[in-house]
């Protein structure tokens, strides 16, 4: 049918089919050119954010791991707050998580947390938002034990947004 | 007989219905006889009987807590509210796939009754193609997401549904919305496929195809609009709109639809691009079914995803199933449509239409690739990652514009060809008074300190030129009208709208869409952000707002407990009350929830999301959000439903024949 409607067509039909070229060539290269490699955000634990740290700095992340025991400062209470530093672990491996932005409520040591923002050449990972874990399918590490940060990620997913 | 064996046994009859009528319905399409036909409109009635049947039983277990069955034990919760229960049908897997069934059993219930006696060669193959989706998703409730299981040992109590899912109305109305217009998309992509089965296509068929495309589409419509909305209200980060794969995934088959509905009229009219517009609707039903398979599968994370289950390979076979059942009937049975006429002129609308579909698909692509993207990323290197706002935003903002933009182009000109000067005259006062708009906007903008920024002002360029179009292609009848009988406004405007309810409905849900870009535009471009901890008796400002926090309250709820923090609003010197963003919490969930207070006025939304209360009331940890122009989008929503509803709404004309006789 195709075949007999272009024959049929003649000249505004080609200018048809150009227009529609062009849209789509266009399109491709946008896509290739418009930059999703950008416009990424990873979802890493420390371990596999130490581990791709050239590309880390300055791209959005992800984080997901553990607030450190004892890595809160000793007079840490959400009514002083104004900058918080403290450290998120997998078990495994340390992140410094510096944040400016007011945790949420359940927010303290042991507890899982995801954090977006980026890390910075001086080995600090800069926090826009903090979530702390969600829902009931995540239980914490016991002792000794590696933070499944896959699970703890998908916990998050009702605080997603 | 336990309700649970009960439940699975009208799920089995469903499936042996389903399975029977369609292999009849095909049958009837070879044979032509009359008798296979009536014996499968016969099952398809049986077949939606017995899985509303089956969604009453559910829906019976929920409400005496008939914990035995395995959904009930799963959602269910004595603590919980009546309203809620009934409503948690849809609240996690098996039971929305059930009440999935129960969507499809209604639609395939109202399209058998609407092709009844009605001579259509198409019936018999269209009930084949429904019933054989019936059959799937009767398997899936038969199969891998039974609602009706035993449950072993009988608990006393459940956990209840899931607290996000508790916390707004909405959730009442968003899920049932989107479900009858996802579930409603499988009646045209039938209706077509039949239309290639049985070899040809009709206008009229054509134009009932596109009425009955109409009906899912407006569902949707304010399906996906009350889910941002929702998220809006509900999950307390100031937008409403994060292209998040479960969104995208609703708003994948509204483009297309979209796309289809404009073709189809272009089919209806100049007989132009028939395989192209089968290609939207099957790709339409296609991608409904990739978004299920998105939101329920699990594969991404999300309020949608429910624990991990056996049926996201179902569905990706059952995708499978469509996409090449889709290609083998073009490839083999498109030359039995007959060759349309070619576009006369780019000084057209149909010109526009075309170039409003090819934009329209482009959009669908890009959205599909972001989408689908951390999907191939993560099978491929086993790294998990996901696509940025930014990355879809830079498609979003000069795609959605120039579509906006053709609405204003398209409908001032004439079907066919229009001259130079025509176009010219039509085009001329939409285009100045856009233009004066927008500069007005601009200098408003600059007036109140604002510098003015070009997507958001290009945003009411192209709205205002769409709405100007609108409104007169909606004067124009009402003023002949009223010219040639001297009647009222009043008269003439229902006169009109009855002879050209299409046309109106068509007009309404561009104007809903110029409303709708209006505040996309302008919330996007112009919103306002500030966050402090607050100690009480302290304030923050945020543009002309002063907030002040003045202790917090507890309050108790059958099913949760509540912090209420309390914030006094004042703009400048006037006092507007206190706002009382909360912390609620739910027994068995150990994080308590956030639910933002939201200050709605014409012009914005004043929007306060905790993100701690100090049970004590000594402090609070507060974002404000100034969200302007945010209330238009839900008032575009309703204006497009209306717009679509009318343009749905069946005409009298339609009642001839044999059919209506028996009907009267």
């Amino acid at each position: 049918m195709s075949s007999q409607a272009s024959r049929a067509g003649g000249p505004k039909k080609k200018l048809f089919f150009t227009v529609a070229i062009v849209i789509v060539v266009g399109a491709i290269g946008f896509l290739a050119f418009g930059g999703i490699g950008k416009n990424l955000v990873y979802y890493w634990n420390p371990t596999e954010l130490l581990q791709n740290e050239a590309r880390a700095v300055g791209a959005k992340i992800r984080l997901g791991g553990m607030v450190k025991q004892g890595s809160l400062p000793k007079s840490y209470n959400a009514e002083k707050f104004s900058e918080l530093t403290f450290v998120v672990t997998d078990m495994k491996h340390d992140v410094k998580v510096h944040t400016r932005s007011v945790p949420p409520q359940m927010f303290r040591e042991g507890i899982g947390v995801v954090i977006e923002g980026t890390y910075t050449k001086e080995g600090v990972f800069e926090s826009e938002r903090l979530l702390v874990k969600h829902g009931n399918e995540y239980q914490p590490p016991k002792p000794g034990e590696a933070v499944d940060t896959k699970k703890l990620m998908k916990s998050m997913a009702e605080s997603k947004k | 007989m336990s309700l649970a064996l009960f439940g699975r046994l009208l799920i089995l009859a469903a499936l042996a219905f389903a399975c029977a009528g369609a292999v009849l319905g095909f049958h009837a399409g070879r044979s032509r006889s009359a008798l296979a036909l009536k014996l499968a409109r016969r099952f398809a009635y049986a077949f939606a009987g017995a899985l509303i049947l089956a969604t009453l039983v559910m829906e019976y277990a929920l409400l005496t807590h008939d914990f035995s069955v395995s959904y009930v034990a799963q959602v269910g919760s004595r603590a919980t509210p009546i309203h809620i229960t009934i409503v948690s049908l849809w609240s996690s897997l098996e039971g929305s796939i059930l009440f999935w069934g129960l969507v499809l059993a209604v639609f395939v219930a109202a399209l058998t009754r609407s092709l009844r006696d009605k001579n259509l060669a198409f019936a018999p193959d269209t009930i084949g193609v429904v019933l054989a989706i019936g059959s799937f998703f009767a398997f899936l409730l038969a199969g891998p997401a039974n609602p009706f299981g035993d449950v072993p040992n009988v608990p006393l109590d459940g956990p209840g549904p899931n607290p996000l899912l508790q916390n707004h109305p909405l959730m009442i109305v968003h899920p049932p919305l989107l479900y009858l217009g996802y579930v409603g998309m499988a009646i045209p992509f039938a209706m077509g496929a039949a239309a290639l089965i049985h070899g040809g296509m009709s206008s009229a068929w054509m134009s009932s195809i596109r009425r009955w495309m109409l009906i899912p589409w407006t569902f949707l419509t304010g399906g996906i609009v009350m889910g941002g909305w929702w998220a809006y209200e509900v999950l307390g980060w100031g937008g409403y709109w994060a292209w998040d794969p479960v969104e995208n995934a609703s708003f994948l088959p509204w483009l297309t639809a979209t796309a289809f509905l404009h073709a189809a009229m272009l089919q209806e009219r100049r007989g132009q691009l028939k395989a192209w517009t089968l290609v939207l609707l099957f790709v339409t039903f296609a991608l409904t079914i990739l978004g299920t398979f998105m939101t329920r599968s699990g594969v991404f994370n999300s309020v949608h995803s429910f624990t991990q289950s056996a049926i996201g390979p179902t569905f990706l076979v059952f995708l499978a199933v469509v996409l090449i059942f889709s290609v083998f009937l073009l490839a083999f049975r498109v030359n039995t449509l007959e060759p349309g006429r070619p576009l006369r002129s780019w000084r057209s609308r149909d010109f526009a239409f075309i170039f409003n579909n090819l934009l329209l698909v482009l959009f669908t692509f890009t959205v599909l690739v972001g989408t689908c993207f951390p999907l191939l990323v993560e099978a491929i290197r086993g790294a998990k990652l996901s696509v940025g706002e930014p990355f879809f935003n830079q498609f979003a903002l000069p795609i959605g514009t120039a579509i906006v933009f053709l609405m204003g182009i398209g409908p001032a000109l004439p079907w066919g060809r229009a001259s130079a000067d025509d176009a010219k005259t039509a085009l001329l006062w939409p285009v100045v008074l856009s233009v004066v708009v927008t500069s007005g906007a601009a200098g408003l903008l600059m007036a109140q300190g604002h510098e003015p920024k070009l997507w958001p002002l290009l945003c009411v360029a192209a709205s205002t030129l769409a709405l100007v179009v609108a409104l007169r292609d909606m004067w124009t009848p009402i003023r002949a009208l009223r010219k040639r009988h001297d009647s009222g406004l009043g008269t003439a405007a229902i006169k009109a709208l009855k002879r050209g309810r299409r046309r109106y409905g068509g007009q309404i849900v561009h104007i809903g869409v110029a409303l709708v870009t209006l505040s996309i535009g302008i919330s996007g471009g112009y919103r306002e952000i500030g966050e402090k901890l607050l100690k009480r008796g302290e304030s923050m400002k945020v543009g002309d707002y002063t907030l002040t926090f003045a202790g917090s309250k507890n309050v108790s709820d059958p099913h949760r407990q509540r912090i209420l923090g309390i914030v006094r609003v004042a703009s400048g010197d006037r006092q507007m009350g206190e706002m009382y963003p909360a912390m609620n919490h739910y027994p068995r969930q150990m994080n308590p929830i956030g639910t933002p207070a939201v200050r709605s006025t014409l012009t914005g939304d004043l929007y306060l999301s905790a993100m701690q209360i100090d049970p004590a009331g000594s402090f609070i940890g507060l974002r404000v959000y100034l969200n302007p122009a945010v209330p238009w989008l839900w008032v575009g929503m309703f204006v497009m439903m209306v717009g679509g509803t009318i343009s749905a709404w069946p005409g009298r004309r339609r009642k001839r024949g044999p059919a209506a006789a028996e009907a009267a």
